[in-house]
Formats: structure tokens, C-alpha cells, sequence
């Protein structure tokens, strides 16, 4: 490709006047890129999350041993060497396989509590923001509530009663983190819910629920995606301290939180085997926040270098 | 109240005495409802999740006898509304029900392990604002700088770190290694029958009775774990501060005062920060309690006996009622500060003074 077409293909991309809607998507995206790909840290983030995507799709090729079967005969609390990376912990499993797969839990957690908490955000912001007065009110009081609740502790009161486990730990977590969705979605809903194309398709007389599905909650995703990629960071050290307190993953899931919890009768000792899930943990929840703030920064110009 | 009326009445200051009372009124309605949302949560959490509650609180080898009077006194035969209604009374007395775990009523064990919780908070958030408002306010006079750079590191660590795991790294290096700190626990067992604590805060009590082997060795119990809580309060503050005097040091007035020659020193310390001070108050407030709640895991790390490790505690000896006192408790305190500091916005910033 010479650099002729590279240019040519690039003044298509910025044109001010696109000829199509794909023109002016594929330009919009490029710009936000561009924005994106400037910010180091930002790129230092997506590798990381592309790196944790990559880990639990080939966990069964990346890691040599079992996550659950030890040999307890001779590979107990060995330290990190040649033929165990990190370690191995009391019952002779090979620590780094154990993190190789405890990267599929962490995201199985993420993925649920966004797939949960998001749409809630969504719905119940949307709804106050159009619909107003005594609806918006009350729904927004109770947003407001749940917002001054104690996150950490609420989640932990929620497992106690629903009974331990990773199910209920996601569970828990959606239930004491949509609040800050329904808040954005609603600023969104309020700033186009007067605008002209909104009273058209009113004169073409679509019913309010299609009008908030399908001309408002696309408008609200983009701020929306930016927040909860900045709340994943949140999650995992959320969830992890629930599988600290031994109320998250049980036994002999690999989940970095629980990792931790085994690894803490030994840390005097043998400090490798709550060491290695720790920084496993560190590296992801950095990873999200680099990505939000990048995100942040490219798709939203308002919120601008913070 | 009457004085207010008269003032308003004679309309020197109306407009500011109405404005008040109304955002007074709005603070009622808001503290009112959060609270009553708190305890329907705990509620549900307590009485409508478990199968049998009565089972959650007594664990399954009462005896029927037991069973029933729980049942009754409990009020389960009740209609919801009314067992709420009576849950709400019981809460705001102050009855929490009886911990299975120690015997005592639960409110009891929450005054005896408040204390612990606060005094590391209060270190957290004093070691935090007084470290994290000078960081942030430097990173934003020298944006873009290396110290911009490290102070934005340090924060992005402190969001993305998890707190227990980085208690038991400094348990290894300053406990084992280097033997700087104490075990973990509040005080030596050397002091458990030579001290007795007034307040329950020992750095505080000990300095009164001027037990200063006491208070070096609470302090080198304490130190490690506020230094953590200071560490996550700090990324925080330092963040937020920076932001605040971003948005000063653009404003115009910035511009006049240098223009009369102030000095830089003066502009950033004296002006700038002055004015972005009533924001930094809701921060600093948030961030205490934030720490409140995060002591939780620190509390259980470093076996200091306050609420946090009292509600893990409980969580593992299936002890409900202590759970959810301990939820109230915590709950009660954060959105306490969370209104106060809000309020306290409102009355401090000036600009809110006119309307």
C-alpha cells in the first residue's frame, strides 16, 4: 500500500461532509481512535484486557498442571522455580495454572454483574428521565438511597443471607452497583428528551416505550460503556474481598480472591502463594482503569483531561 | 423558631432565612427516607432471603420450645407491614436482637468494637488529606510534570490494589522481615490488666494518662493499618484535589491576582486552594467514609477487634443478627457523613449564600 492511498484513505475517513452513514461512523470511530491511541497508558490498558481475554480462552493450552488436582506427595508450598513459575500452594497445585484459570472467573464475575446491573441502570433511568414528575421522583429517590448505601458491606449482608458462593456474589454486587448507571442514563435521557427529533417520531405517533428503547437507551450506551469499564476495577476488588472473607468462590474453584484467603496461613512462610494472585489482581483492576480513562477522555471531549 | 419567622416576616434577609429552611426541610426528607430505605433493606436481607428467619437467627439445634417464642416474639405471624413497622421501632431503639456468637445484645458489642473502627479511620483519613491535598495540589500546579506523573500513579495503584492482600505483603516486610511493627491485635497482652481504656480510642487514652509505653506500643499496632487505609484515601483525595485546582488555576481571578503581583506561593496556597477548600470538605468527609467501610478487610487482616471484624466474625458463625446490626451500623455512619458533608456544602459555599 503506498502512501498515496494511506492519505487518500484517511481524508475519506476525516471528510467533512460524508456520503453515507457508514462514512461518518467509520470517521466518527477513526477520530476516537486516533484520540485513544495517543494515550499510552490507555494502550498499556487494552493489552492488559486483550492479555486477561487471551488467558481465559487458551487456559487449557497456557497452563501445564491441573487448577484443581494437586500432588500432594511431592510439590507441596514449593517456591516459585523452573518447573512451577510461581509456586505451588498447600495441596501441591501449581499456582500459576490456578491464576491462568482463575482469569475465566474473574471474568465470568465482571461480564454477569455488568450484563445485570447495566440494563437495570439503563431502564430505570430512562423511564425517570422521559417519563418525569412523580415517576421520576420516586424512582430517582430510590437510586439516591441505594447511593448512600455502603457498597462492600450491603454485598456482604446480601451473601450472608443468600449464602455463600460465586452465583450469589455476583448477584449481590449487580444489586449495590447500578445506581451510578441509572443516574448517567437519566442525565442523557434529560438532555435529548426535548429535542426535535424526539417530538417527531412523537407526531409519528410511537408509543413512549418505543420511543425510549429504541431512540433513547442508544444514545445513553456510550457514556454508559465508558462508566462501567471504570467500575469493572471496583468489581473485581469487590468480589475478591467477598472470596477473601471465603463468602465467594469456594473451594477448589481458582478464584484470586479465595487464592489469597488459602495463601494467608502461610505468609509468613511461604509468601508466593497469596503474592501471585494479588498481583494477578492489581494488574487487571489497573488494566480496566487505564481503559476507562482512556475511553473517557476519547469518546467523551466534554469530561476532558482530568 | 419563632425568631426565624420574625426575620423572614420583616424581610431584612427573607430570601436567605426561606432558602435555608427549605434546604433544611429537603435534608429532613432526604435523611428520612435513606434511613427507612437502610432498614428496609436490612429487612428484606433479614426476614424475606432466609426460608425461615427464625432459623437464620438461632441456627438448627434450638430446641422447639425456643423455636416458637423466637417465632412470636419475632412477630412472623404478623403481616409484613406491621412486622416492619415493628422492625423500624425496635432499630431506632436501638435493638438489634441478641448475638448467638457472644450472648450480649447486639447493640452492646457494636459500642465496645465502634471505637477500634473509628480510631483507625480517623488515622486513615488524617495520614490521607494530609499527604494526598499537598500531592494533588503540586500535580496540578506542575501538570504534566514527573511529579504530576507519580502522583497519578500512585493514585491509579491505590484504585486498582487490593487492600487485604497488600495488608499481609506489609505484614511480611514490616512485621516479619524487618519487625518495625507489632503483631496483629490493638494492644499487646503485656498491657491487657495494666491499661484501662476511657474512650475506647488507646492512642488517645493512653496519652491522657500519660501511659506512653502504652501509646508507643498502640501506635506500633496501629500504624500499618491506617498507613493502608491512609494509602486508599490518598489516591482518592490527591485525584480529586488535583481536579479541583485544575479548575481554580483557570479561573480569571487566578490571572488578576498575578497581575497585582501576588506571589505564586500565595496565589496557589492562600487563593486557589481557598477557594476549592468547601469541595475538598465533601471529599475528605467521603473518603472517612469510605474507609468506615473498607475497614472491613482490614480489620480482618490485621485482627483488629473493631466492626469490620466483628461483622466477618459473625458472617462465619452463620450469626445474623450481629450481620445485620453490624450493617446497620456501619450504614447508619456513612450516610450520616455522606448527608452531613452534603449540607455542609450547601451552608460553606458561598455562592449558595445569595439565593
Amino acid at each position: 500500500m503506498s502512501a498515496e492511498t494511506i492519505q487518500s484513505r484517511r481524508a475519506w475517513l476525516l471528510s467533512d461532509r460524508p456520503v453515507s452513514r457508514l462514512q461518518a461512523r467509520l470517521g466518527r470511530a477513526y477520530v476516537a481512535w486516533r484520540r485513544f491511541s495517543a494515550n499510552r497508558l490507555a494502550l498499556v490498558g487494552m493489552l492488559i484486557i486483550i492479555a486477561l481475554l487471551v488467558v481465559a480462552a487458551f487456559a487449557d493450552v497456557l497452563a501445564p498442571y491441573s487448577p484443581t488436582v494437586g500432588d500432594l506427595k511431592n510439590a507441596r508450598l514449593l517456591p516459585p522455580g523452573a518447573a512451577h513459575w510461581f509456586g505451588t500452594d498447600d495441596l501441591g497445585r501449581d499456582i500459576y495454572s490456578r491464576i491462568v484459570y482463575g482469569a475465566r472467573w474473574t471474568l465470568y464475575v465482571v461480564i454477569l454483574v455488568a450484563i445485570i446491573a447495566a440494563p437495570i441502570g439503563l431502564l430505570v433511568g430512562t423511564i425517570a428521565g422521559y417519563a418525569g414528575g412523580w415517576t421520576d421522583t420516586i424512582l430517582m429517590r430510590i437510586t439516591d438511597i441505594f447511593l448512600a448505601f455502603p457498597k462492600l458491606v450491603l454485598a456482604l449482608a446480601f451473601v450472608a443471607a443468600l449464602g455463600p458462593g460465586i452465583e450469589n456474589a455476583v448477584l449481590a454486587i449487580a444489586i449495590t452497583s447500578w445506581p451510578p448507571y441509572a443516574r448517567i442514563a437519566r442525565a442523557e435521557t434529560l438532555t435529548v428528551r426535548n429535542s426535535d427529533y424526539i417530538k417527531a417520531v412523537q407526531l409519528m405517533g410511537a408509543s413512549p416505550f418505543r420511543i425510549v428503547l429504541r431512540h433513547i437507551m442508544p444514545l445513553c450506551i456510550s457514556s454508559l460503556i465508558i462508566r462501567v469499564t471504570l467500575d469493572m476495577a471496583g468489581i473485581i476488588l469487590t468480589a475478591a474481598g467477598l472470596g477473601f472473607l471465603g463468602l465467594g468462590a469456594q473451594p477448589p474453584l481458582p478464584e484470586w480472591g479465595a487464592m489469597i484467603a488459602s495463601g494467608r496461613r502461610f505468609i509468613l512462610d511461604q509468601w508466593w502463594v497469596a503474592a501471585a494472585p494479588g498481583a494477578a489482581i492489581l494488574i487487571v483492576s489497573l488494566g480496566f482503569n487505564l481503559l476507562g480513562d482512556g475511553l473517557r477522555d476519547a469518546l467523551d471531549p466534554r469530561s476532558g483531561d482530568q | 423558631m419563632s425568631v426565624t419567622e420574625n426575620q423572614a416576616a420583616a424581610g431584612g434577609g427573607s430570601a436567605r432565612a426561606v432558602a435555608i429552611l427549605s434546604s433544611l426541610g429537603r435534608f429532613l426528607v432526604i435523611a428520612v427516607t435513606t434511613y427507612l430505605g437502610l432498614l428496609a433493606v436490612t429487612f428484606f436481607i433479614g426476614r424475606v432471603i432466609p426460608i425461615d428467619p427464625v432459623l437464620a437467627v438461632l441456627g438448627d439445634r434450638a430446641p422447639t420450645a425456643v423455636v416458637e417464642r423466637t417465632r412470636r416474639e419475632m412477630g412472623l405471624d404478623l403481616p409484613w407491614i406491621e412486622q416492619f413497622y415493628l422492625y423500624v421501632k425496635a432499630a431506632l431503639s436501638g435493638d438489634f436482637g441478641t448475638s448467638v456468637l457472644t450472648t450480649n445484645p447486639v447493640m452492646t458489642d457494636i459500642r465496645r468494637v465502634f471505637p477500634a473502627t473509628i480510631e483507625l479511620a480517623t488515622l486513615g483519613t488524617i495520614i490521607g488529606a494530609v499527604i494526598g491535598v499537598p500531592l494533588g495540589v503540586l500535580a496540578a500546579v506542575k501538570r504534566g510534570s514527573l511529579i504530576d506523573q507519580v502522583a497519578r500513579i500512585v493514585g491509579l495503584i491505590g484504585y486498582s490494589v487490593p487492600i487485604f492482600w497488600l495488608g499481609l505483603l506489609g505484614l511480611v516486610l514490616f512485621y516479619a522481615k524487618l519487625q518495625w511493627i507489632a503483631f496483629p491485635a490493638r494492644l499487646d497482652v503485656v498491657y491487657e490488666y495494666t491499661f484501662t481504656p476511657i474512650t475506647g480510642f488507646y492512642l488517645l487514652d493512653a496519652a491522657i494518662q500519660g501511659q506512653w509505653d502504652v501509646f508507643y506500643d498502640a501506635w506500633r499496632h496501629i500504624v500499618l493499618p491506617a498507613a493502608l487505609l491512609g494509602y486508599l484515601s490518598l489516591a482518592y483525595i490527591s485525584r480529586m484535589t488535583r481536579s479541583f485546582m485544575l479548575n481554580e488555576l483557570a479561573q480569571e481571578y487566578i490571572v488578576a491576582a498575578r497581575a497585582k503581583g501576588l506571589s505564586e506561593r500565595r496565589i496557589i496556597w492562600g487563593h486557589a486552594l481557598r477557594n476549592a477548600a468547601v469541595p475538598m470538605v465533601t471529599v475528605i468527609a467521603l473518603s472517612y467514609a469510605n474507609l468506615l467501610e473498607g475497614s472491613v478487610l482490614t480489620e480482618t487482616v490485621f485482627s483488629w477487634p473493631g466492626i469490620g471484624l466483628y461483622i466477618t466474625n459473625s458472617l462465619q458463625n452463620a450469626d445474623m443478627n450481629a450481620v445485620l446490626g453490624g450493617t446497620i451500623a456501619i450504614g447508619s455512619v456513612f450516610i450520616a457523613i455522606n448527608l452531613l458533608s452534603d449540607l455542609l456544602y450547601r451552608l460553606l459555599d458561598p455562592r449558595t449564600r445569595v439565593g
